[in-house]
């Protein structure tokens, strides 16, 4: 048992962890809020945040030297989407190429929610053909009235 | 009419997810492709005393080459790199990437062939940072004024070489004409 899990902690131990890099405590919350706006370009689904990747690692250092240059969050993630392009940016500028990307899901709900009415609409028609007629409904009251009396 | 909606939504939505199935998400298309090289300023392997800077690639047509001996691919690439500077006479400069051993990596191209005009020592990444590099080995190709018009993320072969960066070199020398 003790064996299974020292070998399971191995394993664990292996995976590569992000170096932390310390950063002035007045820059840690913009410092910690921009590593996970920025997408690591070697592990594409990790933050510049989580990947233990060696890039990931000369990218800290270098947002942290960014930030203590003064730069801006504008001018930091310029920095990075001058030299990746917007894909590592998780919250891409809204622009003609990214359009399909910020108001398709938008366009495919209003797509929906037509067709959802259009499938409504049909069924209240069908429902309403449906009801009698005035020669029937007088067909109707006939035959109660025949029963009645 | 109405009932084809849903059958033409179905083959949109596959045509997408087919073309996605033969895409690379690890290639990401570089935004300094039509961007001059960065700037720069090291020494190179051989001599450690000598600074050359991105003047030194400006002038012709030039390939600059991402490589290190940690990069197993770098490796695997390494002997197509030496036959096409062979049959080429287009320069290729070596970035030498975050090397960890600089011996080893002089002994290599020794014993296996320097394909490289230099190679340019960047010993903290900061210059593969500049070049936007992410993914060594990574192959640029610079026009004559130095800008970036073609970037290969992955090895480069005679393939890839014939394939992607010949009819650029070939649009390259017809307009210079």
């Amino acid at each position: 048992m003790i064996r299974v899990v020292s070998l399971l902690l191995g394993l664990w131990i292996g995976v590569a962890q992000a170096q932390i890099v310390s950063v002035e405590p007045e820059y840690q919350g913009r410092y910690n809020e921009l590593l996970h706006e920025l997408r690591c370009l070697v592990c594409q689904n990790q933050t510049l945040a989580d990947s233990g990747s060696g890039l990931a690692d000369d990218l800290r250092l270098e947002v942290k030297r960014m930030l203590e240059e003064g730069l801006s969050d504008e001018q930091i993630f310029a920095f990075m989407s001058d030299r990746y392009g917007d894909f590592v940016l998780y919250n891409p500028p809204v622009k003609p190429r990214t359009w399909l990307l910020w108001f398709g899901p938008f366009v495919l709900l209003i797509g929906g929610l037509i067709g959802i009415r259009q499938v409504v609409r049909a069924n209240n028609k069908t429902a309403k053909s449906s009801t009698l007629t005035e020669s029937e409904k007088k067909q109707v009251n006939a035959v109660i009235q025949d029963r009645d009396d | 009419m109405k009932s084809l909606i849903p059958a033409l939504l179905f083959f949109v939505i596959s045509g997408f997810l087919f073309v996605g199935l033969y895409k690379d998400p690890t290639l990401v298309s570089s935004p300094l492709v039509g961007k001059s090289i960065p700037s720069f300023s090291a020494s190179t392997l051989f001599y450690p005393d000598k600074k050359v800077t991105q003047a030194d690639l400006i002038g012709e047509i030039a390939l600059v080459n991402v490589w290190a001996t940690w990069c197993p691919a770098c490796k695997h690439e390494h002997p197509d790199l030496v036959a096409l500077s062979e049959k080429t006479d287009i320069p290729i400069y070596g970035l030498n990437y975050k090397e960890t051993d600089k011996a080893e990596a002089r002994a290599w191209l020794r014993d296996e062939g320097n394909p490289y005009a230099f190679s340019i020592s960047d010993d903290d990444g900061r210059i593969g940072i500049d070049f936007g590099v992410y993914g060594a080995p990574e192959t640029f190709l610079i026009d004559a004024q130095g800008v970036i018009q073609h970037k290969r993320v992955g090895v480069m072969n005679n393939k890839i070489w014939q394939r992607d960066f010949l009819p650029i070199i070939q649009r390259l020398r017809r307009e210079a004409l």
